[in-house]
């Protein structure tokens, strides 16, 4: 099964020490805390979440730039969890990443075409024609002059960075892409110039890529599944149209109603579920169910079990939400608040 | 409040880093002060030695003499020349002052990129020795060594430039530490990239400007600490000119030659002078984060 | 007469590297009880021409042109003591990133009641009175416990309703708000904005709202500015900008979304192609010609000016409207 599978992740936590030992306020943060997650060959996975929802760590524990506390992380059924830095380095060409910010991905000091070489230079291709041949078929491919190669990352656009970025990931032809939040800094017009882009490669090269992303619309465009994240866990995930036509956390119900929609009737004739309070911080986890804090359906139940993450309605559709039964579907959160406000008139 | 409207109008315009860099620097007058100064310093100490003639020389005839068309700047005790004697000072204060820096940034740039990349208890140790070394200042610790190494002028330079090693290694940690955590460096963790490669591929270029400004503002320093040395007995010795060593003869004669004090002790503070001058608009252009 | 009039407003900042035409021109009225939405992408000069209505601009450096007038009243004639007794009282300012503009160091109820007794004279009980009921209407909840809070004891979006709750403080005709949810989370943004939608239905405060997100406009918005390299293209009703945009500018934001290809059922998303113009020079044309797909000679020989095209709706192009694109609808 996991053979298939580019990446497969099962029970990834990662906690850290947040604080100040000198003030005696240190304590664990649980950034990640149990994520399982799997990728199939030429897959787009999207993993979406608000800040805190520890997205991004997810994205750099998969690409070992940091640890995991636990877990296991196979990539092409070797599993690179806990590999020095050293062992890994056979591994590095198969996985690459691309940052949100376009202006502090890139070394200042070095020309784009340096740049777009440095993982083949990294690999130990010494032959400086080779280098050149690769540089000048991703500068192609991204829809960069030939001329970029001698211009320094300052003379760029922040779209024309981000190519750049993309070329630089790409040139190792790796199978696996993870991409941070890397439309989040742009304008909409670069924006949708870079997800075309990164849509054209992964068609040309046929990578597999974790989209980590907080805007929804970004996320149902580009992504076949979708992951949403909440406190450091997954609370739902299923293929992109089944998320997006039957929601089944209340969670991801709220998610999708609060996120903006460039339709004024739409948005206005919404019935929209504004969340309780804000996210608790990940060093004092609620018990339970993490959402249910901010719930609107939560019973008791919800305050002292927490939810295993399985499929009651399909086989491929997994949530955790105690309130999901089979034959009874998704509790309509909505429901509640119609309530609650013939309650105060 | 006040960036509002230029951070948002600013980055549009796109003009080449360099003329940008020269249009910033030639735009503060002490600066190029300073950078004059320094230049001028530089040609007494390369070219001056070549005209003035010996500094050894000795004129029986005209002892503590005043300037004159003969002796540019007078004569001292020994009727030798004051402005070969200042020449020949030069060159030892430049050779003191950019020699010991250099030392100090070649051993002290590796060690404070280690321990700002590596962190962990490495750093830690590193770190704690060096904020003990820290707490001595500059000029006594100096003394210090140069008493323990014995008084030549390689021992002034290497007293002197394990003084400044502590500030180098703490800068380039600094430096390093803010480095390591940007995306390009984590994008080159990776490529697998080794971490000397990450250390100075990624990590220097980028620490450059902020190195440079540290130099600059050192030198004064060791020009300063070499003229102390040399004026206490620990440094270059009579008869070799140093302007430390003429300040410590010109004080037998403060009364009746009061030139021969002035002009070591005007030198030292113009060439001191320049540099911090260079240093303040070096760092005003090349590392504007830093106030 | 409307409440708030900008007319023939140019600014320019002086840089190092010469002149940058932020502003190039630009003109609209604000009526009381409406948000206005001035809606462009970064470097359009959407924040410049808010900011240039309470003279928040850096006083060195700028130049600026043209009149703005606040109740007939024409500010940037005031000098700078009036300017600062009319801030905070008939205009305030809400800004992207509330944790830079309130003060750490004091509760945040003791910065509410700071403006209230210096615009106000109340004195200090009614205006901690006051405090609670602003935290109230901005919907913070136990609103006299948090008073005593300090801004780093506040998540996000709660430093946020308290920005808002200081600028309404004095009962100002105007708010700009300038990206107020843009660092906010989505389910707390759809908060943030509900406050400010409610403050004009209950206090008719006449907002400002500067934003990138047309998701934003069309949630809030009652009308609406583009702005395209320092002037406006289009000025609309909500619905209307939407529902039938005139500027091929407008339409290639909204046609740009991923929701608009979502809508339309592809996988590609429509571009505009090349990028917007340095603001160095102002050249008599219409700026956003060379990437314009319908752009003829015309465009390029003389600026479109900004024109009515149906009822309330005015454009700057000569060949606006949804019909002469190719386009499938």
């Amino acid at each position: 099964m996991s053979a298939e599978n580019v990446l497969t992740v099962r029970g990834l936590t990662k906690h850290y020490l947040g604080g100040s030992r000198l003030r005696g306020t240190q304590h664990v943060v649980r950034a990640v805390d149990g994520v399982d997650l799997r990728i199939a060959a030429g897959e787009i996975l999207g993993l979406v979440g608000e800040s805190g929802s520890g997205k991004s760590t997810v994205g750099r524990c998969v690409t070992r730039l940091t640890t995991p506390t636990s877990g296991t992380i196979e990539l092409l059924g070797k599993d690179i969890s806990r590999r020095s830095q050293r062992q890994l380095r056979p591994l590095r060409r198969e996985v690459h990443i691309v940052f949100q910010d376009p202006y502090s991905s890139l070394n200042p000091r070095m020309t784009i075409g340096e740049i777009i070489a440095e993982p083949l230079r990294q690999q130990g291709i010494r032959s400086r024609r080779e280098r050149d041949l690769g540089v000048a078929e991703m500068l192609e491919r991204t829809g960069l002059r030939q001329e970029m190669r001698t211009r320094y990352p300052h003379e760029l656009s922040g779209g024309q960075r981000q190519r750049v970025a993309l070329a630089r990931a790409l040139i190792r032809r790796p199978r696996l892409v993870v991409a941070d939040e890397p439309v989040s800094a742009l304008d909409v017009s670069v924006q949708a110039s870079i997800l075309n882009l990164l849509l054209e490669l992964q068609r040309d090269l046929g990578f597999s890529c974790l989209f980590i992303s907080h805007d929804l619309s970004v996320v149902e465009f580009i992504s076949d599944r979708i992951a949403v994240m909440y406190l450091g866990r997954i609370v739902e995930t299923t293929s992109r149209e089944r998320l997006f036509r039957e929601p089944q956390h209340p969670y991801t119900q709220a998610l999708l109603s609060a996120a903006p929609v460039p339709d004024p009737a739409l948005a206005r004739g919404r019935e929209r579920v504004i969340l309780r309070g804000d996210l608790p911080s990940a060093a004092a986890m609620p018990a339970g169910c993490r959402f249910h804090t901010r719930c609107p359906v939560a019973v008791d139940r919800c305050r002292t079990d927490d939810p295993a993450l399985v499929g009651v309605t399909a086989p491929d559709h997994l949530v955790a939400c105690h309130l999901v039964e089979p034959g009874r579907g998704a509790p309509d959160i909505t429901a509640v608040r119609r309530a609650d406000a013939d309650h105060s008139t | 409040m006040s960036q509002v409207g230029l951070a948002t109008a600013a980055p549009v315009v796109r003009v080449s880093q360099g003329r940008r860099l020269r249009r910033r620097f030639l735009r503060r007058p002490m600066a190029v002060i300073g950078l004059v100064l320094v230049a001028a310093f530089v040609l007494l100490a390369l070219v001056g030695p070549l005209v003035s003639g010996d500094p050894l020389a000795q004129d029986f005839g005209a002892r503590l003499a005043p300037p004159s068309a003969h002796h540019l700047l007078g004569t001292d005790d020994l009727g030798r020349d004051v402005f070969a004697r200042i020449a020949h000072g030069a060159r030892v204060s430049l050779l003191a002052g950019v020699a010991s820096t250099a030392l100090a940034v070649v051993v002290g740039v590796p060690i404070g990129l280690g321990a700002g990349y590596f962190r962990g208890w490495l750093d830690s140790a590193i770190m704690r020795l060096n904020d003990v070394l820290l707490a001595f200042p500059f000029l006594i610790f100096a003394v210090g060594l140069a008493a323990i190494l014995g008084a030549s002028l390689r021992n002034v330079v290497l007293a002197l430039a394990i003084a400044q090693l502590p500030s180098v290694i703490r800068i380039t940690r600094g430096e390093a530490l803010v480095l390591r955590d940007q995306d390009f460096v984590s994008g080159a963790v990776a490529d697998g990239a080794r971490p000397i490669t990450i250390m100075f591929r990624y990590l220097l270029p980028n620490s450059l400007n902020a190195l440079i400004v540290q130099a600059t503002v050192a030198i004064p320093g060791a020009i300063i600490g070499e003229a102390a040395l040399s004026f206490l007995g620990l440094g270059v010795q009579p008869p070799t000119p140093s302007w430390g060593v003429m300040l410590t003869t010109a004080q037998q004669f403060l009364a009746q030659a009061p030139q021969l004090a002035i002009f070591p002790g005007l030198m030292i503070a113009l060439a001191t002078l320049g540099f911090n001058l260079l240093g303040d608009g070096l760092r005003d252009v090349l590392d504007p984060r830093s106030h | 007469m409307s409440l708030l009039e900008v007319e023939d407003l140019r600014v320019t900042f002086t840089t190092e590297d010469g002149p940058v035409l932020a502003v190039k021109r630009m003109s609209f009225a604000l009526e009381s009880g409406e948000i206005l939405a001035l809606v462009g992408e970064s470097g359009c000069g959407k924040s410049v021409t808010a900011m240039s209505i309470p003279r928040l601009l850096p006083t060195s450096g700028v130049e600026i042109e043209g009149a703005v007038r606040l109740g007939g009243r024409d500010l940037t004639a005031l000098a700078e003591r009036d300017l600062e007794a009319l801030r905070g009282k008939e205009i305030s300012v809400v800004f992207q990133e509330p944790m830079t503009s309130l003060n750490p160091a004091y509760t945040v109820g003791r910065q509410i009641v700071e403006v209230l007794r210096r615009h106000e004279r109340l004195n200090s009980r009614k205006a901690l009175d006051r405090a609670v009921e602003l935290l109230e209407l901005v919907g913070i909840p136990d609103a006299r416990r948090r008073c005593d809070s300090y801004p780093h004891q506040l998540s996000g979006g709660m430093r946020q309703r308290v920005m808002i709750a200081i600028g309404v403080a004095c009962n100002p005709k105007v708010l700009i708000a300038d990206e107020p949810t843009t660092a906010l989370d989505v389910t707390i943004q759809a908060g943030v904005l509900e406050v400010i939608a409610n403050l004009r239905d209950t206090l008719g405060t006449a907002v400002v709202l500067i934003t990138h997100d047309l998701g934003v406009v069309a949630k809030v918005a009652d009308r609406v500015v583009v702005m395209y390299a320092g002037r406006s293209v289009e000025e609309a009703p909500v619905d209307s900008l939407f529902a039938a945009p005139q500027h091929p500018y407008t339409m290639g934001l909204i046609d740009a979304l991923p929701s608009s290809a979502l809508l339309r059922g592809t996988r590609r998303l429509e571009e505009i192609p090349g990028m917007v113009p340095p603001p160095t020079s102002d050249p008599d044309e219409c700026e956003f010609a060379a990437r314009c797909p319908r752009a003829s000679a015309r465009c390029t020989s003389a600026r479109p000016a900004l024109k009515v095209s149906e009822a309330e709706h005015r454009v700057a192009c000569y060949h606006p409207g949804r019909k002469e694109v190719g386009r499938v609808s």
